[in-house]
C-alpha cells in the first residue's frame, strides 16, 4: 500500500512483526513481509472496483521497461530505487525485465521515504518504517524511482529529498504503475503503468489478490475509506 | 455562652462504659450532667442526633515544630488543626529549635499554648541533653516544669547503656519515656519499608527488624530498670509479639499507632510521593493487619498522629532527600474510622484508644464525661462524607496523604473547658 | 506513543517493546550512510536534564537528536541553577515554559523523573533514575541480543553483580522476561535485593550455576567506592567467585555473549580479553544505543497540544 496520501493506520498496525528474521531478508534482495501492508482487510462493505488486474499490471511494467531502455543512455549507471511497500515487487519485477528485455543489470535498493514525509508534525501517530537498502552510492547514477501509486506526488518528493542524502543521482526518473493525477506539488511521472481518475476521498491499492506475497497482484479503487483501526498510540494528550 | 446542652446523640464514654443515645451538659467549663432528656433550660442547645458525642481526643505524639521551626507550624495553628481534628488535647515533641531539654523551653511552650492554642498543649520533654543520646536531662526540674514524658523522639538513643539510666532515672519522677524505635544501623539509609515493593521501586529500603530489634531492647530494659516504656508509632507485626509478652509479663509497657500506619501499605509508595515517605516507613499488608488487631485487642493502647508538619519546598525534592513525616490531626478520627467500618473495632473501643487510654497513660486530664469534669467533648458524624484538602485546612503544612481524598467521618464540632473551639461550618472559633 | 512518557520497562507492554526496537532497526541504517541525518524532528527541540552526569548516555542521546536534525539542549548540575536548592516542580515549570518536545531526565534518585513527568506537558524519557529503572539501556540491550540470537523468546539471560543497586538490572528483567526469555540474576548474597524473585527471575550465588546453559551473560559494574568492605570484602574477592573471564564462561553455552553496560570495571567484572573480543558484544550495545534512541525520539517526541489531527 503506497497511496500518496498519509498511509492510514489500518496499515500500519494491522502486521505484527514477529522477529527480526522478517526484516532481514537474503541481502539485497527485498525481505520477505513487506507487502503484507499491501494486503488490505476487505471490508465487503465498502465498493471497490478493480481497475489493473495481474495480467495488465505486468504488460504495463512490460511495456515500461521497453520505454526504460530507450530512453536510457549509459544503462550501465541505472539503478532502480523501490518506495516500499508496493514500489518493491514492482522493481523486482522491473528488474527482470530489464535483464530479459536488454541484458541489464541495474542496481535495486530500497528506500523507505518515512522519515522524509512532511505531514509527521500533524499526525498523532508516528508511522512505522520500512526497510531501507541502498546496497550501492548513487552518485552519478540514472536513478529510477519505482512507486506503485503516485497521487498529491508528496512521497516522490520524499524520495527526492532521502536520495539527496544518499549522494548525487546524475538524473532522476520516476515509474508509477497509478497515476491519479490529484497533484499538489510540481512532480511529473515519466513511465505511467495507467491514468485513473479516481475521486479524492477514495483509495487507491496495490494489493496481492492470495495470501503469499509471490502471486498475482491487483490495483484496486476502494470508495468508502478502509476501516479505522485506532490503537490509542499518541494523539490527545500524555498516558500517565 | 456557659450553658451547653448537647442534645440526643449517641453518648460514648469509654472511662465508664457507656453506650447509648443521651444528653450532655455542660455548664461552666465541666459537665454538669449526662442522661436522657435533660431539661432544657437557660442554655444553649446543640442538636447531635445522629451524631457521637465522645471525650475530646487526645493525641500523646505531635510534632508542633514551636519553637525554633514556626514556618511549618506552630502552637496556633497546630492547636487549631487539633481541634478541627477533634483533638482537645496534645502532647508535643521535644525536637524543637532549641531542643525542649530545659525548663525554660517548657515554660515558654507552656505560656505559648495558654494563649495561642485553643487546644491544650502537654509538651514531652527531651530524654537527653540537645537530643544527642549522651547526657540524661533534669528530668525531676523539666517534670516540676510541666513535661508530662521524656522522649528523644527525632532521634534514636542507639547507646544501650544511655538508654538504659535514662530509664532508670525516670522512675525518679514516674512517667512513661517514650522510644521512637529504630536501631539506626539496621536502618541504614532506608526511605521506605524493606520488601518486595523497594526492590521494585529501586529505593534502599528499613527492614522491620530495624523496629522489632531495637523494641526488643528497650523492654528489656524496661523490665531491668522497671521503668515506664512507652512505644512511639509501632509499625510492624513483629513488634506486635513483643509488646504483648511484654503486657503479658506484667511490664509496665505501652503502645501507641498512627492512623497511617493503620490503613496505608508501602504500596502506597510506588508513586514516589514523598507525602507517603515517613519514619517508621508504611509496611506490609500482614504488618498493617497485625497492628490493626493489636489496636483492636488493646495491645497497642492508643491512637497518636505523630503529626509532622513539613514545608511544601522541603517535601518537593527526590525522594531520599525529602524529610519524612505527614500530617495527621485534622484526618486522623475520619482514617481510624475504617477500623469501625470494617467491624474490627467497636466505637465505644475506638473512644477509648483515642482519649481514655492515653490519658491514663500519660496522667493527664481528659478522656472522659464524668460529671465535674472539664468540658472536653467531641461530636463527630461518623458518616459523614469531606474532601481534605489541606490548603484549606488549619495546619500551616499540606503534607498529607490524603491531599484531595474524600473522607468519611466527620468532626461537627469540639468542645475545650465547655467552650465551642471549632464547629464543622464555622472552621475554628477564636476566642 | 507520541507525548507518551517512558519511565521504565515495567509499565510497558510486549507490544510497545517490540514496536521500539523495530523502529531502532530501521534507525540503524542510517548510521550506515554517509550523511548521517534524516530532517525527521527538524524544528524539535530535545532537552537533557542530567541531574547526574554521565558522558555516554548524554552524549547517545545527542547524537540521537542530532541525526534526527533536532535541536538539542544539555543542562546538567554544574552547567545551570540546578542544584538541591531549586524543587522538583520549580525546575519542572521552568522547563515547561521553554516548551521543549521530549525531556530526558537522568538523577541519583529513583523517582524523579516521574515526579518531573507528572509537572511537564512535554514527554520524559528517563534516563536512569537511581536503582529504579534505565529504559533506553535495556532497549538496546534487547535491540543487541535480538540481532546477534535472532530472537529473545526462550533465550536464558544471566544477569551478574550489584543486582540491589542496579536499575539496568530491573529493566532489563522486565524487558527480558515480557520478551519471553528466561531471566536469572546471580550475585553475592548482600547484593540480591529482598524479593527479587517476585519479579520474575531465579536467583543465584552460584556463578557456574547461573551461567548453565545461558545464552546471554550481562556483567554489571561494581561501584568500588561505595561497596567494598561493607557489602562485600574487597574486589579481589568480588572478582574471583563472580569476575567472567574466558575460563568461567566456558560454563555457558558454547555460543554465549557477553554484554556489559559500560564502563567496565576490567579484571573486576569482565577480563580484560572479554572486554575486548568476541563473544564480547559491548561495542555493538553502545552502537545501538544511538539507534535506539533515535527510535525512541521518533516515536516520542512531540507536544500532543501541537497536533491537530489524527
Amino acid at each position: 500500500m503506497t497511496n500518496d496520501a498519509p498511509p492510514d493506520p489500518t496499515q500500519t498496525q494491522s502486521r505484527k512483526p514477529a522477529s527480526a528474521e522478517t526484516f532481514r531478508g537474503e541481502s539485497g534482495a527485498v525481505p520477505a513481509r513487506p507487502p503484507a501492508e499491501g494486503v488490505i482487510p476487505t471490508d465487503a462493505s465498502a465498493s471497490e472496483r478493480i481497475v489493473l488486474d495481474d495480467l495488465r499490471i505486468r504488460r504495463a511494467l512490460m511495456r515500461i521497461a521497453h520505454e526504460i531502455i530507450e530512453s536510457t543512455g549509459d544503462q550501465e549507471r541505472l539503478y532502480l530505487v523501490a518506495i516500499p511497500n508496493g514500489g518493491v515487487p514492482l522493481g523486482r519485477i522491473l528488474a527482470v525485465n530489464l535483464r530479459e528485455i536488454g541484458g541489464l543489470e541495474p542496481t535495486l535498493g530500497i528506500l523507505d521515504t518515512t522519515l522524509y514525509r512532511d505531514d509527521l508534525a500533524s499526525r498523532g501517530i508516528r508511522p512505522r518504517l520500512r526497510l531501507t537498502e541502498m546496497p550501492s552510492s548513487v552518485d552519478d547514477c540514472l536513478v529510477v524511482l519505482v512507486e506503485d501509486v503516485v497521487n498529491t506526488g508528496r512521497t516522490i518528493r520524499a524520495a527526492m529529498d532521502a536520495l539527496m542524502d544518499f549522494g548525487r543521482p546524475r538524473s532522476v526518473r520516476v515509474v508509477a504503475l497509478v497515476d491519479r493525477g490529484h497533484r499538489e506539488l510540481p512532480i511529473k511521472i515519466d513511465y505511467v503503468g495507467k491514468n485513473i481518475p479516481t475521486r479524492p476521498g477514495e483509495t487507491v491499492q496495490l494489493r496481492f489478490t492470495g495470501d503469499d506475497e509471490s502471486g498475482s497482484m491487483e490495483v484496486v479503487v476502494q470508495a468508502a475509506p478502509p476501516r479505522d483501526v485506532s490503537d490509542g498510540q499518541g494523539g490527545s494528550g500524555k498516558q500517565r | 455562652m456557659s450553658r451547653v446542652l448537647i442534645r440526643g446523640g449517641r453518648v460514648l464514654d469509654p472511662s465508664v462504659d457507656h453506650d447509648g443515645v443521651a444528653d450532655v451538659l455542660i455548664d461552666g467549663g465541666l459537665i454538669a450532667a449526662v442522661g436522657r432528656d435533660l431539661p432544657a433550660t437557660d442554655c444553649e442547645i446543640v442538636e447531635a442526633s445522629g451524631h457521637w458525642v465522645a471525650p475530646g481526643f487526645v493525641d500523646v505524639h505531635t510534632h508542633l515544630r514551636e519553637p525554633g521551626q514556626e514556618y511549618k507550624e506552630d502552637l496556633a495553628s497546630g492547636g487549631r488543626a487539633a481541634v478541627a481534628g477533634g483533638f482537645t488535647s496534645l502532647a508535643c515533641m521535644a525536637n524543637t529549635r532549641p531542643v525542649n531539654d530545659d525548663p525554660s523551653v517548657t515554660k515558654y511552650i507552656l505560656d505559648r499554648a495558654a494563649k495561642d492554642s485553643p487546644a491544650r498543649i502537654h509538651p514531652i520533654a527531651a530524654a537527653t541533653r540537645g537530643l544527642k543520646g549522651e547526657v540524661m536531662t533534669e528530668m525531676v526540674a523539666l517534670r516540676e516544669a510541666g513535661a508530662i514524658g521524656f522522649s528523644d523522639d527525632g532521634e534514636v538513643i542507639m547507646d544501650a547503656a544511655v538508654m538504659r539510666h535514662v530509664l532508670e532515672y525516670s522512675t525518679l519522677v514516674g512517667v512513661p519515656v517514650i522510644v521512637h524505635a529504630e536501631d539506626c544501623g539496621l536502618r541504614c539509609d532506608g526511605v521506605m519499608n524493606e520488601g518486595i515493593v523497594s526492590t521494585r521501586l529501586g529505593l534502599p529500603g528499613n527492614p522491620v527488624e530495624a523496629e522489632e530489634i531495637h523494641i526488643a531492647r528497650d523492654i528489656r530494659l524496661a523490665r531491668m530498670t522497671g521503668a515506664r516504656l512507652h512505644i512511639a508509632h509501632v509499625s510492624a507485626g513483629g513488634s506486635v509479639e513483643l509488646i504483648r509478652r511484654a503486657k503479658e509479663e506484667g511490664l509496665q509497657v505501652t503502645a501507641e499507632v498512627t492512623p497511617h500506619h493503620l490503613t496505608l501499605t508501602d504500596e502506597a509508595n510506588s508513586g514516589f510521593d514523598t507525602s507517603t515517605k515517613m519514619a517508621p516507613p508504611l509496611r506490609t499488608a500482614r504488618d498493617v493487619a497485625l497492628v490493626r488487631r493489636a489496636l483492636a485487642e488493646g495491645v497497642i493502647d492508643c491512637v497518636a498522629t505523630d503529626h509532622a508538619p513539613h514545608a511544601v519546598y522541603e517535601k518537593d525534592v527526590e525522594f531520599t532527600a525529602a524529610p519524612c513525616g505527614v500530617t495527621g490531626l485534622e484526618t486522623a478520627f475520619a482514617v481510624v474510622m475504617d477500623l469501625v467500618r470494617c467491624g474490627e473495632i467497636s466505637p465505644l473501643e475506638l473512644m477509648r484508644r483515642m482519649s481514655t487510654s492515653p490519658v491514663r497513660i500519660f496522667a493527664i486530664p481528659g478522656g472522659t464525661l464524668v460529671v465535674r469534669s472539664p468540658a472536653d467533648v467531641v461530636i463527630v458524624d461518623p458518616a459523614g462524607e469531606w474532601v481534605y484538602e489541606p490548603g484549606d485546612g488549619f495546619s500551616k503544612s499540606r503534607n498529607s496523604p490524603w491531599a484531595g481524598h474524600t473522607l468519611t467521618g466527620r468532626v461537627m464540632a469540639t468542645f475545650v473547658g465547655g467552650r465551642l473551639v471549632y464547629q464543622a461550618r464555622r472552621g475554628v472559633v477564636v476566642q | 506513543m507520541i507525548g507518551q512518557d517512558l519511565l521504565g520497562i515495567e509499565k510497558l507492554d510486549r507490544e510497545q517493546i517490540e514496536l521500539i526496537l523495530e523502529t531502532a532497526e530501521r534507525m540503524q541504517e542510517i548510521g550506515t550512510r554517509d550523511v548521517k541525518k534524516v530532517p525527521t524532528l527538524r524544528g524539535r527541540t530535545i532537552v537533557n536534564l542530567f541531574f547526574e552526569s554521565s558522558t555516554r548516555t548524554q552524549t547517545s542521546f545527542e547524537i540521537a537528536g542530532k541525526r534526527l536534525a533536532a535541536d538539542v539542549v544539555n543542562f546538567s548540575t554544574g552547567a545551570s541553577s540546578l542544584s538541591k536548592a531549586e524543587s522538583l516542580l520549580d525546575t519542572a515549570k521552568t522547563l515547561d515554559a521553554m516548551d521543549p518536545d521530549v525531556v530526558i531526565v537522568r538523577h541519583r534518585v529513583a523517582g524523579v523523573p516521574q515526579r518531573i513527568a507528572d509537572e511537564l506537558k512535554a514527554p520524559v524519557i528517563n534516563a536512569g533514575d537511581g536503582a529504579h529503572e534505565h529504559p533506553t539501556q535495556a532497549l538496546l540491550d534487547m535491540l543487541t541480543v535480538r540481532q546477534e540470537k535472532g530472537r529473545i523468546e526462550g533465550l536464558t539471560v544471566a544477569i551478574i553483580g550489584d543486582i540491589a543497586h542496579s536499575r539496568v538490572a530491573r529493566s532489563n528483567i522486565y524487558g527480558f522476561t515480557k520478551l519471553g526469555a528466561e531471566v536469572r540474576v546471580a550475585g553475592p548474597p548482600t547484593l540480591l535485593p529482598v524479593g527479587i524473585e517476585s519479579l520474575g527471575v531465579k536467583a543465584f550465588t552460584s556463578l557456574r550455576e547461573v551461567l548453565d546453559g545461558a545464552d546471554v551473560v550481562m556483567a554489571l559494574r561494581i561501584q568500588l567506592e561505595r561497596l567494598a568492605g561493607a557489602l562485600f570484602p574487597s574486589v579481589r574477592e568480588y572478582s574471583a567467585v563472580f569476575g567472567l573471564d574466558r575460563a568461567k564462561l566456558r560454563f555457558a553455552r558454547p555460543d554465549a555473549i557477553v554484554m556489559h553496560p559500560g564502563p567496565v570495571n576490567r579484571g573486576v567484572e569482565l577480563s580484560n580479553e572479554l572486554t575486548d573480543h568476541r563473544p564480547s558484544v559491548i561495542l555493538d550495545q553502545v552502537r545501538n544505543g544511538v539507534a535506539l534512541r533515535m527510535a525512541l525520539l521518533y516515536l516520542i517526541a512531540g507536544r500532543p497540544s501541537a497536533l491537530h489531527r489524527e
